[in-house]
């Protein structure tokens, strides 16, 4: 019998599956999901097993319940009668909250530090490293007790402020008051209020900081035109128009005369009872978080940015002077945006990073998600498999919203090959 | 194909569970070692000794148990838990009973599936300032920051008694007793409240304690006693009798020092005699040798003995029996008969 290459009429036997190397591979992998399937499903049914052998099957129920416990720092409404589920909500925004400030100071400390590391001046420079090497070679929940001890022990209490001689006194004119209980800034008051807006009767945002955020995007939008009008021209006939206080006053006029119509004014704190009363209370907790966090962070943001800066050769520089830019318009327009791409998937996940260490927030009692649901709530109700689930949702959600909107930010300053 | 592989997969699975929960005694037994939860530092109830040996009331009480059912007063693995750690180490098995300043409450008992094994100690929730705040009654304390041991029955408490005084607070949530000192000496807390047994304790360690004042409102019932897991009656059974054997031992004037004299042969009396074994078989009714309650006086002496040794009036601590003395001087304390 002869047979031809290109004729597969063999048939398929089951042995192939092993020794035929066209299905050998498929085999093995099939095997091993198969495999891997087994160990996740004999977890899951385990887990529930056991859950319901101990009368704890697995309900969210307990998330409707009051929740009993308070919560010193709330961004919305909330009281010890609230269901778990917004006291989980107020500790959400709790972790956003220190997020976002987190990774705005990261981002600012560490490109400052990061490009300072290569200055020329070498005490700066020098300077510079130690920060970095300080900052990212110690536990950052270290760092976080650290700055928390030392707002506690350093500060005065507010006590300390009281009577005719106090030992302590408020800065900026009486407006600023720094404790060991955190810091009491001015809050901005308005003397012709415009209301809150409920947003599904869960929660009020104000009116007033609607129409702020509105009319600074439209001056935003306004200023935009503007600028595209003088790119064109400048297009057209070379020579730049001067635009700066037109743009300049778009921007503010607005804002003011909205600051005015609805009364704008400052509340200072004041010394009433036990503690300052009226003014924001940014708490030792929250500040602690938030600079040992920063610091931390920046410290890797620091050399993402020495790094992404290192990345584009120096041929770039010398061109761009050669075509008579002065320095700093040469790290403005040439080097910096090279360096973004470099620089912009590394700082993703330190932003991840971030965000995530914040869960360590209980060190310092700042309560956040992992301290409201992961914490007093799954602690008082028992729900443990429950809590931890949907913290780790919540954790996931917010990672991946951040990976979402960075990667976006990435595709626009990617290098477009033409 | 696919989902076919999913469904067997489930099958065998669901057959490969199933043996779980085995009885804890026999667990422990095999381990040779008891797990038992404790506080992660409160002088008198759970603290490192200068050996570095944990000490304490609720250490005790795990010596107890695990001479009870060991025969070995030191076969202890201790776990420090915090207030938040403490019920999932306990429902997930890492420990096999929690003696660690536990309220009795009935949700724990009910919804969190823990079985109380009695009370070792009845406490009330109060509140401790500095004496120059000029505070002298909880009344007061509208708008202060209050320092509060966070995953605690105290912080629900707290938030009740704020709430039905119609007084504000400024609750600072706090991981264990340890931080909360030192925010407390620091003053970036106005009040600390906990137990009051906690108080003490927490006082006594003080550097000037008498600068300090605990307030005379008690703002709630805390019976704290050790527990264990629902689904395990058995073992349940051990550690609430090993608990009222240190009681009735008080009762019945066995001590350390005279066990060995009245458990050699049987004295007139024959509640001590079936709690000593030199009479019936209480021992192996709950699956322990015959001399489980000897062993378990033996580890540390009765409960009275205990209370002096480790938080009486004669340590730092300083705690009165008071509600905590036997029945027959006016207390709560009372074992159910050994027959």
């Amino acid at each position: 019998m002869t047979m031809s290459s290109d004729a597969p009429k063999e048939s398929f036997r089951l042995s192939m599956l092993i020794y035929d190397t066209r299905y050998r591979s498929l085999t093995i992998q099939v095997v091993a999901l198969m495999a891997f399937m087994l160990a996740a499903a004999w977890i899951i049914d385990n887990t529930l097993q056991n859950l319901a052998e101990l009368g704890k099957p697995i309900e969210f129920g307990f998330l409707s319940e009051p929740a009993q416990y308070d919560i010193n720092q709330a961004l919305i409404e909330y009281d010890n009668q609230d269901s778990h589920l917004r006291a989980s909500f107020v500790g959400l925004l709790n972790t956003l909250l220190v997020a976002v400030l987190g990774c705005a100071l990261a981002t600012v400390v560490g490109v400052i530090v990061g490009v300072l590391r290569l200055s020329k001046n070498w005490l700066v420079a020098r300077i510079m490293t130690v920060y970095v090497e300080m900052f990212r070679n110690v536990p950052v929940l270290l760092w976080i007790v650290f700055f928390m001890a030392i707002l506690i022990e350093s500060l005065p209490q507010p006590r300390a402020f009281r009577g005719a001689d106090p030992e302590a006194s408020m800065l900026l004119g009486d407006s600023v008051a720094l404790t060991n209980r955190g810091f009491y800034i001015p809050e901005p008051l308005f003397s012709n209020p415009l209301g809150d807006l409920s947003v599904f009767g869960a929660f009020n945002i104000s009116l007033e900081l609607l129409a702020l955020v509105g009319a600074l995007a439209v001056s935003l939008f306004l200023s935009g035109l503007v600028k595209k009008r003088a790119d064109r021209i400048q297009n057209e006939t070379g020579i730049r128009p001067t635009t700066w206080y037109l743009r300049l006053g778009i921007v503010v006029l607005p804002l003011i005369a909205i600051l005015i119509a609805l009364g704008f004014h400052l509340g200072n704190p004041e010394l009433r009872g036990f503690n300052f009363q009226g003014g924001i209370h940014m708490r030792t907790s929250l500040i602690a978080l938030w600079l040992a966090l920063s610091f931390y962070t920046a410290a890797f943001i620091a050399e993402i940015v020495r790094g992404g800066i290192m990345a584009i050769s120096k041929g770039q520089t010398e061109a761009a002077s050669a075509l008579g830019l002065r320095p700093n318009r040469i790290m403005s327009l040439v080097i910096l945006p090279q360096a973004l791409r470099v620089i912009i998937p590394p700082l993703i996940s330190q932003y991840l990073n971030l965000t995530k260490n914040s869960s360590l927030a209980i060190a310092v009692g700042y309560m956040d998600i992992t301290g409201t649901l992961g914490g007093i709530t799954m602690n008082q109700t028992g729900r443990e498999l429950e809590c931890v689930v949907m913290l780790m949702l919540c954790y996931l959600t917010i990672s991946l919203t951040i990976s979402l909107v960075m990667n976006w930010y990435n595709t626009r300053v990617k290098l477009v090959e033409r | 194909m696919k989902k076919s592989v999913i469904l067997g997969a489930l099958t065998v699975a669901g057959l490969a569970a199933g043996a779980a929960s085995a009885a804890t005694l026999d667990d422990v037994k095999a381990r040779g070692q008891l797990n038992c939860g404790i506080n992660t530092g409160l002088v008198g109830f759970a603290a490192p000794d200068a050996n570095g040996e944990w000490s304490g009331f609720d250490v005790a009480y795990c010596r107890a148990l695990a001479a009870a059912v060991l025969g070995d007063p030191s076969a202890i693995e201790f776990v420090s838990l915090t207030g938040k750690t403490r019920f999932t180490a306990l429902a997930s098995g890492e420990i096999d009973v929690l003696s660690r300043n536990t309220t009795w409450t009935l949700t724990r008992d009910v919804d969190l599936k823990f079985t109380f094994l009695g009370v070792n100690y009845y406490d009330g929730q109060g509140f401790m300032v500095p004496k120059d705040l000029g505070v002298t009654s909880a009344k007061e304390l509208d708008g202060a920051t209050v320092c509060i041991q966070t995953g605690t029955t105290t912080e629900l408490n707290l938030a009740d008694f704020f709430r039905v005084n119609n007084m504000s607070y400024e609750p600072v949530p706090i991981e264990t007793n340890a931080e909360a000192q030192q925010q407390f000496l620091a003053g970036a807390c106005d009040v600390y409240t906990t137990d009051a047994s906690g108080l003490a304790a927490t006082r006594a360690t003080f550097e000037t304690p008498g600068d300090y004042a605990i307030l005379p409102e008690i703002i709630s019932k805390e019976p704290l006693g050790p527990l264990a897991r629902h689904g395990d009656d058995e073992w349940a059974d051990i550690g609430r009798w090993v608990l009222n054997a240190l009681i009735a031992a008080e009762e019945y004037g066995v001590t350390s020092a005279n066990i060995d004299e009245m458990a050699a042969e049987p004295t007139d009396n024959p509640e001590i005699n079936r709690l000593l074994g030199t009479e019936g078989n209480m021992g192996e009714m709950l699956g322990l040798s015959a001399d489980w309650a000897v062993n378990a006086i033996k580890a540390g002496g009765n409960y009275g003995e205990l209370f002096e040794k480790y938080i009486g009036e004669n340590t730092p601590v300083g705690l009165a029996r008071g509600l905590n003395a036997q029945y027959t001087d006016g207390g709560l304390m009372y074992s159910p008969p050994v027959r």
